[in-house]
């Protein structure tokens, strides 16, 4: 399970580099979405995966009677998501206020902010 | 007590939705300045408890630690608040003045407050996942205030900010869970026992390292600084000077308390690369500036070149240097903050910061002059100011290290930071205005001048109080070293007496069972 879990985030963040190698931001932002969630899998498969074992304790008792599933990263792994949500929401609206305005995607043509040297 | 640690975080975000719902009139900009000056009433209690009692700590909803959420105030972390507090103050009142009411209704002050809380909350935490949080409220809030009002050079300096830091924020979430995944706890005392019990240590110096990547990003060092020039001068000045002032010491204070508290299991490999990251920042930060020719991306660029002096102190890891990087990082947040609000005061009276464009600042505003000299002279290191002292201790404490290249490193940068500051005292303040516009303070309306050089003369009798009575200063900060090159008063504060020799929770229990 963590084999496949492991090889899985490979091929996300494999392919978000990818993505994110590309000039237009688009592509870039697509990349980042994939190497987030590569993320969660990280952190998801580093709180150990034990199968069938929800993290529940019976009524009546205090604690856990056998080893149940670790239940903190896939708490983390719930604020990272929603976090991550706003913030690509943000971006998303960003690159396209940024395409209305500026008309082009290609990172390389977004040189207003600092304008190439005139050879002064 | 949990009141004095909360404070600082809550007072901000009530501030921020009081001042979201008056956004439409005029209270919602004096809703800001009171809240800021509550949050530097807030702050300045946390110093007196922290000054009085040690290192303080509270379990957030009285989840005992390493369970639940902690804040924690050490002497760094309460001096960070303070200072945090004197620029929110300083900027809030010079926003008066500048923020147009298009961006007041677009909600600046709610946006502004929240960053604040933001940068409280990452000083404050003892949790490190917490810690990502809180740096997500900053960016968030910071890049709602990059983009205010739409420009398209905002835009395009807002591409490259965000993308740049959302892939740093990334890098950090991943390494938090990869640390979590080898020690079975994200409470930051409780990870400096974990990370000595854990078997892989090659495997830990990894994770130390994407941290150091992670908020290299944010801290803006070489080879990761390149956002900060594409964006810092393209928002609003208030915008710009809270930036320049604290964002990037936020990065500089994750590093100094990842790298003294957690990963310091490794010194010889990861304090070496942050020496050499400290040179290059410094030295390609002040070259980037030379080549510039407007104040604020000038400015821009001598924001990266001095975060290598912090990260300088941190590398070098004796007291001595861990010292003059907590003194350097107080000195430069109201330096930087200052001479961001100086250009900002330039540009309204002589109509840009193109240094081509503006001129005779000197001659009809002789003032401004004074008050740029001031704080100019103190980030290039010139005696009896602030950034003397800060430079003095870093560059003695190389020299004792036996570290000479990066001692004279220091120094030449010193060097070429006066070269820039001249460049703009000659073409700013000296030479005629091409327009021959007589830029005179007397050009702005009666409130408007109070409301800009109030904050700013502040700032500048403050950066002159360090330079001239360092002693109470260097003090505090020998003390504050202490603190953060033992560690145990921090432990013990959080974890409590009985867990210096830390027992195993979480994970190793669980696997302890297996």
């Amino acid at each position: 399970m963590e084999l496949l879990i492991a090889i899985m985030v490979g091929v996300l963040v494999a392919a978000s580099v990818y993505l994110m190698l590309a000039r237009n931001v688009l592509r870039f932002l697509f990349g980042l979405i994939l190497i987030s969630n590569a993320a969660n899998l990280i952190i998801f498969a580093s709180g150990r995966l034990t199968p069938e074992s929800p993290p529940l304790i019976p009524a009546g008792a205090d604690a856990p009677v056998e080893l149940v599933a670790n239940a903190l990263p896939q708490a983390l792994v719930l604020t990272a998501i929603v976090i991550g949500f706003g913030l690509f929401a943000f971006a998303l609206t960003l690159v396209y206020r940024t395409y209305q305005n500026l008309g082009t995607l290609n990172s390389d043509e977004m040189r207003l902010a600092e304008p190439e040297e005139t050879g002064k | 007590m949990s009141w004095v640690l909360a404070s600082p975080i809550i007072i901000p975000f009530a501030t921020a939705v009081l001042a979201f719902l008056f956004r439409a009139g005029p209270e919602g900009r004096w809703i800001s300045v009171l809240g800021s000056a509550a949050l530097l009433a807030a702050s300045a209690i946390l110093m007196v408890e922290v000054l009085d009692q040690g290192v303080i700590a509270a379990q957030m909803g009285e989840w005992a630690a390493p369970f639940g959420i902690t804040l924690v105030a050490d002497l760094l972390s309460a001096v960070m608040v303070v200072i945090t507090g004197i620029t929110g103050l300083a900027v809030s009142v010079y926003a008066l003045a500048d923020i147009e009411d298009r961006k007041e209704k677009l909600g600046y002050h709610a946006l502004f407050q929240v960053l604040l809380a933001g940068v409280c909350g990452a000083f404050l935490t003892g949790d490190i996942f917490n810690l990502y949080v809180w740096f997500e409220v900053m960016l968030i809030a910071s890049f709602g205030l990059l983009i205010l009002g739409g420009q398209k050079i905002q835009l395009d300096g807002g591409i490259k900010y965000v993308t740049l830091n959302l892939v740093s924020t990334i890098l950090f979430l991943s390494g938090v869970g990869l640390l979590y995944g080898m020690t079975g706890t994200l409470n930051m005392a409780d990870l400096h026992g974990a990370v000595r019990e854990v078997e892989n240590q090659g495997l830990l110096t990894v994770i130390a390292v994407m941290f150091m990547i992670a908020f290299g990003v944010k801290a803006a060092v070489f080879p990761l600084f390149f956002w900060l020039p594409a964006s810092y001068h393209t928002p609003a000045i208030s915008v710009s000077a809270i930036f320049a002032g604290l964002l990037t010491k936020v990065g500089v204070y994750a590093l100094i308390r990842t790298f003294t508290l957690i990963f310091t299991t490794d010194v010889p490999y990861t304090h070496t690369i942050l020496l050499w990251v400290a040179g290059f920042t410094m030295v390609t930060g002040v070259l980037g500036a030379a080549a510039m020719n407007d104040m604020r991306r000038i400015l821009s660029f001598h924001i990266v070149s001095q975060i290598g002096y912090m990260i300088l102190g941190l590398a070098l890891y004796t007291p001595l240097a861990i010292v003059g990087a907590v003194f350097y990082l107080v000195h430069h947040i109201i330096v930087k903050a200052n001479l961001f609000l100086v250009a900002g005061v330039a540009q309204r009276i002589a109509g840009s910061t193109d240094l081509d464009r503006i001129g005779g600042l000197y001659r009809y505003a002789p003032f401004l002059g004074l008050l740029f000299l001031i704080p100019a002279f103190s980030l290039a290191g010139f005696p009896p100011l602030s950034g003397f002292w800060a430079k003095y201790v870093l560059v003695k404490a190389s020299l004792d290290a036996e570290s000479y290249i990066i001692a004279a490193a220091a120094l030449v940068v010193g060097l070429l930071t006066i070269y820039s500051m001249t460049k703009i005292w000659g073409y700013a303040f000296w030479k005629p205005h091409p327009a021959g516009v007589e830029p005179r303070l007397s050009r702005l309306s009666p409130r408007d001048r109070a409301a800009l050089l109030t904050p700013i003369a502040s700032l500048a009798v403050l950066t002159c109080i360090i330079g001239f009575f360092p002693e109470p200063f260097v003090q505090f900060a020998e003390r504050s070293a202490a603190q953060l090159l033992d560690p145990t008063d921090y432990i013990v504060a959080v974890l409590g007496e009985a867990a210096v020799p830390a027992a195993p929770t979480g994970l190793a229990q669980l696997e302890a069972t297996e």
